[in-house]
């Protein structure tokens, strides 16, 4: 047995090395397809609240519930709180909805579906079935299977059924969450917004009011999902922002793995990304979310890139419930993101292992909450920060432990990497404690990439970006060890390509 | 094999002149000693052979089978043959110890123009040189050096060496912080790379290594400079008189 896990972790490392040595550009996602759109009106309005409501064909409590979001959201202003630096965002210079115009009616199957689209998503290396759920083909979203990237079975819409009936089988929901509106609006009703409330933060009620689509999951209690379920999100059209809702309800005893993957198109312009994703985790159920993030992170000069303001939350709100957040993130021009615990049910547990990696004039301000609420519960953070070029770096994280929180514990380590000397690394922890009993660990390192360990690699035979690559991807082991198999692949070749010509 | 002519090198940094004309031949398959007492530029001519920055040749070449190696990146030089063996192997937190032979290994095969080693084939050929080291399993999988004792760190060294099979081996103090029995493992470890094809260069401060690792010429460095040069009988010299009388010659 032995052997063979160092031949699978061998392998992963030199799919790493050769990703990178054929990587001839920095960002490989950065073509757009030309396609031909229906755009909403410019900016955001009412009306456009009730234009995107329509076009999802939703129901009356659905637009009613939008415009409150948008009657609020008119009242708030943009938080500037966090260590990011960015020209102020017009919010009427956006386009709130596009949608390919070959898509005003649903397809049925693949056959139906643009083949600028379908192109697209094998471009971006995507696996049939995912350019199945994102092509919004009807009931392809309920497709998935256990090897996302690595395995060969996605050549024929067959497989995609197999997996439907599958998953329906267990009693597993995947659709899109404008179906689930539609289909599931007892679930969705219950849910949406009770984890992330329409007013809880300036982006996050924007989303509220504007969302277009996103995911949603429902498993039945006692059930294992028998397989991965992801989503791939990918911008394309210009000047669009992009606002996605995920609502995944793991109900009591249940299990499910999540993954998200993200790329955008390079445009000169900086364009919006809000996303809410709210996890309801009841007694004894666990899920695992993982994203990697890869949104276009702009060019050298900081010229275009997304703006990435995210609103990530799981409540644990059943005993014994379990979180675990796992994010990649390389891309976007500004990154705004700090999943959440909510350790509500006594002996809950929340992880977040987290790799963020700043290049160029990359700025990114994230980390996590960790809310103890429950007796007994218990979080972990492991967070490998890596800045390289002109990038700031900044984590931030809230570990709270509240009165009622009795003999509860938190381990958090941040760790800090810096690539050359223009960059920065910044940690700052908020702990606060209320009771007497409760634990909470906080270790901090920051460090540069060391000439020694560079040096010791090429002695060896390796170029400096391979030794770069090497020795980052050692650094953030642990948090590509917290990933899904096939996930961690395409994260450790995303880690190095990310930092290409960040030394010499 | 190698032939070093005239080398003067200098600190980067500040005005310190560490070698001041060293020549040196090693022809194929021989292995040569260097001996000096401390500061006498031994572990900076290994640096500076391999590459490391923070140095300055001002005068002088050294040719691998005739290429020049002092315009090389230290990658390159390493694809045409030439391997050090550090004094104090570089630690490498969370790169598992055969990945990073396995990269090495292919980084070199890719320089070369050469197939990359297949998985089995790689994994067999480690399992075999391991063994001779007695390097077992558990050592391959950990962190690379992270956590090694100085044996096992240096025992890693000639295991690498074993499986880049290089043509010119530097051994810069490869005896320090071992005890007789790991001294011993470590020569027969180079021992059984010997041959018509590979030459040594084993820089050491004491004749006991080449009690084991027996070479065929032996120099004693000082100030920069190669001093005396004679056969094994001048590492015993040494041994038995110190330096002092070398040096007090030499001026």
């Amino acid at each position: 047995m032995a052997d063979l896990d160092l031949e699978v972790r061998d392998g992963v490392d030199r799919e790493t090395i050769e990703t990178v040595h054929a990587m001839s550009g920095t960002y490989k996602y950065g073509w757009a397809t030309e396609i031909e759109m229906d755009y909403a009106p410019k900016g955001v309005s009412e009306d456009i609240v009730r234009l995107i409501s329509s076009k999802n064909e939703e129901p009356e409590w659905m637009l009613e519930w939008r415009l409150t979001a948008y009657r609020r959201w008119v009242q708030m202003e943009e938080p500037h709180w966090a260590m990011l630096n960015y020209p102020k965002i017009d919010y009427q210079d956006q386009y709130y909805y596009a949608k390919p115009k070959s898509m005003a009616v649903k397809p049925k199957s693949l056959d139906d579906v643009d083949p600028k689209i379908l192109a697209t998503y094998k471009k971006l290396g995507i696996p049939l079935k995912e350019q199945l759920i994102l092509a919004g083909v009807e009931g392809a979203e309920t497709m998935g299977e256990r090897k996302v990237a690595v395995d060969a079975v996605f050549d024929s819409v067959s497989v995609g059924t197999t997996f439907k009936a599958e998953l329906a089988k267990a009693g597993v929901i995947f659709c899109s969450i404008s179906e689930a509106i539609k289909e599931h609006p007892e679930l969705v009703k219950k849910y949406i917004g009770s984890v992330v409330p329409q007013s809880d933060n300036f982006f996050a009620t924007l989303n509220s009011a504007v969302f277009s689509d996103g995911s949603f999951v429902y498993i039945p209690p006692g059930t294992r999902c028998p397989m991965e379920l992801s989503t791939y999100f990918r911008i394309n059209a210009e000047n669009t922002g992009q606002f996605e809702r995920t609502l995944i309800i793991a109900d009591k005893g249940s299990y499910v793995s999540y993954l998200e993957g993200c790329t955008a198109p390079k445009r000169d312009t900086n364009q919006l990304h809000a996303a809410v994703v709210e996890l309801v985790i009841l007694e004894d159920a666990e899920v695992k979310y993982s994203t990697v993030q890869n949104w276009y992170p702009g060019d050298e000069n900081g010229l275009g890139g997304i703006y990435n303001f995210v609103t990530k939350r799981a409540d644990c709100r059943g005993d014994r419930a379990k979180v675990m957040w796992t994010q990649v993130e390389t891309g976007s021009a500004i990154t705004w993101k700090y999943p959440s615990c909510i350790l509500r049910g006594d002996d809950s547990q929340g992880e977040f292992y987290s790799i963020a990696i700043a290049n160029n004039a990359q700025q990114a301000d994230t980390g996590t909450k960790m809310v103890h609420l429950g007796k007994r519960t218990k979080s972990r953070i492991v967070s490998k920060g890596i800045s390289a070029g002109r990038a700031q770096n900044t984590y931030r994280g809230l570990v709270s432990m509240h009165p009622k929180a009795t003999d509860s514990r938190n381990y958090t380590q941040c760790d800090s990497l810096l690539i050359g000397d223009k960059c920065g690394a910044h940690t700052v922890p908020y702990i606060e404690v209320k009771n007497n009993s409760s634990r909470v660990e906080h270790e901090a390192t920051t460090s540069k990439v060391d000439e020694d360990q560079l040096f010791y690699c090429r002695s060896r035979g390796m170029d400096e970006e391979e030794a770069v690559a090497l020795v980052v991807n050692g650094f953030c082991k642990e948090v590509l060890q917290a990933l899904p198999m096939e996930f961690a692949m395409e994260a450790q070749s995303l880690v190095a390509i990310s930092l290409e010509g960040s030394v010499g | 094999m190698l032939e070093i002519n005239n080398l003067h090198v200098k600190l980067e940094e500040e005005d310190k002149v560490i070698l001041r004309g060293v020549n040196l031949k090693i022809g194929a398959g021989e292995v040569h000693a260097i001996m000096g007492p401390n500061g006498s530029g031994k572990s900076t001519l290994s640096y500076v052979l391999s590459g490391r920055d923070g140095y300055e040749v001002t005068e002088g070449s050294a040719k691998l089978e005739g290429q020049e190696l002092l315009e090389m990146e230290p990658e390159a030089r390493a694809a045409v043959g030439l391997f050090l063996a550090f004094q104090y192997p570089v630690e490498i937190p969370g790169v598992g110890n055969m990945t990073f032979l396995r990269t090495a290994v292919n980084a070199q095969r890719k320089a070369r123009n050469e197939t990359e080693i297949s998985a089995g084939d790689f994994l067999k050929l480690v399992r075999e040189k391991a063994k001779a080291l007695q390097i077992d399993a558990e050592m391959l999988k950990r962190p690379v050096n992270v956590g090694f004792s100085g044996g096992e760190k240096k025992r890693n060294e000639i295991l690498q060496m074993a499986m880049l099979e290089p043509k010119m081996c530097i051994l810069d103090e490869t005896d320090s912080g071992l005890d007789v029995d790991a001294m011993k493992l470590v020569a027969e470890g180079v021992n059984a790379l010997r041959g018509a094809g590979r030459s040594f260069l084993v820089i050491t401060h004491y004749q006991r290594l080449l009690d084991h690792i027996k070479p065929d010429f032996v120099h004693i460095m000082a100030a920069g400079r190669i001093i005396k040069t004679g056969g094994p009988e001048l590492a015993l010299e040494v041994e038995n008189n110190g330096y002092a009388d070398l040096l007090a010659e030499s001026v």
